[in-house]
């Protein structure tokens, strides 16, 4: 009898996943036939489709699904639904890392860049998680109201320090989250979160036991502290990369784990696929919607991101509170 | 055997812990009751290495719990502390299968998931195992807690106050089926409760504590008297004769 019963181990491939690849690789195709350069119709356009379409095109692959990872990855590790990079400070730490780079270096080669950073964003994330182990906050709300003050400060001090020295047209940039300038040459170390992605992966099972709190995690005889510490790794290289390639991508870690979480529950390793897919598909959305609605010209898709976010973040409350 | 010896804990110069000494036998429900802030909860969230000691030891079937690697401990002993505030939203079979994760590190054997399926058999939860945890009832998520603890399959479980938010028929159900698991499974349980007439009819040992000390350690026979629970309550209290055995009356 109990051989015929489904087992608790998730299935990682299942026919609607199939559906789901296929949309999004639609969305991708899209993706690389829209803009204002006439790709047929020039003599270059094959040329101008290998230098911006297709590295614009794997940066939305890469820069989605990575920041829906992170949020998901930091909620189980804070047990607060309503955490990501840019609620807990991590985003605004990662662009205090990059200007210190740019100011203490003027002639940074991006590497540098990166490297402050990710630094940055793993000091802040660690700050913010100290904190709330030190405070033990229970209250699911208060946790990103914390977090959001938390990198208001730190985006303040960034703005001060770029108005001293004459920066604050980067900061602007930097904060405005594009695939503009997303060209061949300039990309390809958003590839290290791939990297991150696969660890992610590899390790899912230990983020979901730790999404169960220090006790279980302990009494099942996990290492807690170690995985707190790689999870903040995680999270820092993957934020501080795609800050420094594409900017700030404000909501995205918190709207695709909280939609998936509804349809499939919290289960890490079988979630991942479905995780990747639909931060890819939001990024892409969004892209696509910056680079048309005002065409010839762009909007930031930080700003398309923003009022999606904000309206499903809303939306999320809601639901907590009636089901409260 | 759980064995603790000159376990010392202080939190600040007036409540502190120990020194405690105790050996708590292999088999059956050990219970440890006493008066609110006595230790109790304490006491047992050392044995299941949770928290650290100041001084003393703590051994588990001849396993010291400060120096044995605690993936192996996850293996001698499990621990449920009082329920979580935060649900995470894993089905009842995927959370009992979190339980074998000291053997298989995520990677789920037949073996696992038979083991699994007994498990959520042995607390009647097969009808739910499906559901999202936020889904159930609070008494029916507490029992899936304890199915992961027994599918973790140590020989030592120890529970934190598992009827706390149980109602009457609940409570019942949950003593009887830990009375099942360790006749039926062979487990040696320790159990923190707070109403002394379960510990007096469903114990095999029951262990007073008061003021971070244990007072007292007998078979429910010996504690479940008028002048040992007066002394350890504090409050006057009557044993009288019950239709099953003997009750506590203090009120």
């Amino acid at each position: 009898m109990t051989t015929t019963r489904a087992p608790a181990k998730g299935r990682l491939f299942e026919p609607s996943l199939l559906i789901g690849i296929v949309v999004v690789a639609l969305l991708l195709v899209l993706s690389l036939f829209v803009g204002v350069y006439d790709i047929f119709g020039n003599d270059d356009g094959g040329e101008m489709f290998a230098i911006t379409r297709i590295p614009r095109t794997i940066a939305l692959v890469l820069a989605g699904a990575a920041m829906a990872m992170c949020g998901l990855v930091m909620q189980l590790l804070t047990q607060n639904r309503f955490v990501e990079p840019t609620t807990t400070g991590t985003t605004e730490w990662a662009g205090l890392g990059l200007l210190t780079v740019m100011i203490l270096f003027p002639g940074a080669s991006i590497m540098a860049k990166m490297g402050g950073a990710v630094t940055a964003a793993f000091i802040g994330t660690m700050i913010f998680f100290l904190f709330l182990r030190r405070v033990s906050l229970k209250a699911s709300l208060t946790v990103p109201i914390v977090g959001i003050m938390l990198g208001a400060v730190v985006g303040a001090f960034s703005t001060f320090l770029a108005l001293q020295t004459d920066m604050l047209q980067s900061l602007g940039i930097w904060f405005a989250g594009s695939f503009t300038s997303v060209l061949r040459g300039q990309y390809e170390l958003l590839w290290i979160v791939a990297i991150v992605g696969a660890l992610v992966f590899l390790i899912a099972d230990r983020f979901t036991v730790a999404g169960l709190g220090e006790e279980i995690a302990t009494n099942v005889g996990l290492n807690y502290n170690q995985i707190m510490l790689i999870g903040t790794g995680l999270i820092a290289i993957a934020t501080g990369v795609v800050t420094v390639v594409v900017g700030n991508l404000p909501f995205l870690g918190l709207i695709v784990p909280n939609v998936v979480s509804m349809f499939r529950g919290d289960d890490l390793r079988s979630n991942l696929p479905w995780v990747a897919l639909l931060g890819i598909a939001i990024v892409t959305i969004c892209d696509l919607i910056g680079r048309t609605i005002i065409m010839p010209f762009e909007v930031p898709v930080s700003l398309i991101l923003g009022v999606v976010g904000a309206v499903v973040f809303v939306a999320l409350l809601l639901k907590q509170r009636r089901n409260a | 055997m759980i064995s603790l010896s000159a376990v010392q804990k202080s939190y600040s110069s007036d409540v502190a812990i120990g020194p405690v000494d105790l050996k708590i036998p292999t088999g059956g429900i050990t219970a440890m009751v006493g008066p609110n802030g006595a230790g109790k909860s304490t006491l047992l969230t050392m044995i299941g290495r949770l928290l650290g000691l100041d001084a003393g030891a703590i051994e588990i079937a001849g396993y010291d719990v400060a120096s044995t690697a605690s993936k192996d401990l996850a293996k001698i002993v499990s621990i449920l502390r009082q329920e979580n505030h935060f649900v995470t939203r894993l089905t009842v079979r995927q959370l009992v299968g979190f339980g074998r994760f000291p053997h298989s590190k995520g990677r789920l054997t037949r073996d696992d998931e038979e083991i699994i399926s007994r498990s959520i058999d042995f607390l009647n939860l097969n009808e739910l195992e499906n559901r999202y945890l936020d889904q159930l009832s609070g008494g029916q998520r507490q029992r899936a807690y304890v199915a992961m603890v027994l599918a973790q399959e140590t020989d030592h479980v120890l529970l934190d106050e598992p009827l706390n938010n149980l109602d009457m028929k609940h409570s019942a159900q949950m003593m009887q089926l830990l009375h099942k698991a360790a006749r039926e499974l062979g487990r040696t349980i320790v159990i923190v409760l707070h109403d002394i007439n379960f510990a007096g009819h469903y114990a095999d040992h029951i262990c007073a504590v008061k003021d971070g000390k244990v007072i007292e350690f007998g078979t429910p026979a010996e504690i479940m008297t008028d002048e040992v629970l007066s002394r350890v309550f504090d409050t006057p209290v009557t044993v009288i004769d019950g239709p099953r055995g003997p009750l506590a009356v203090y009120y």
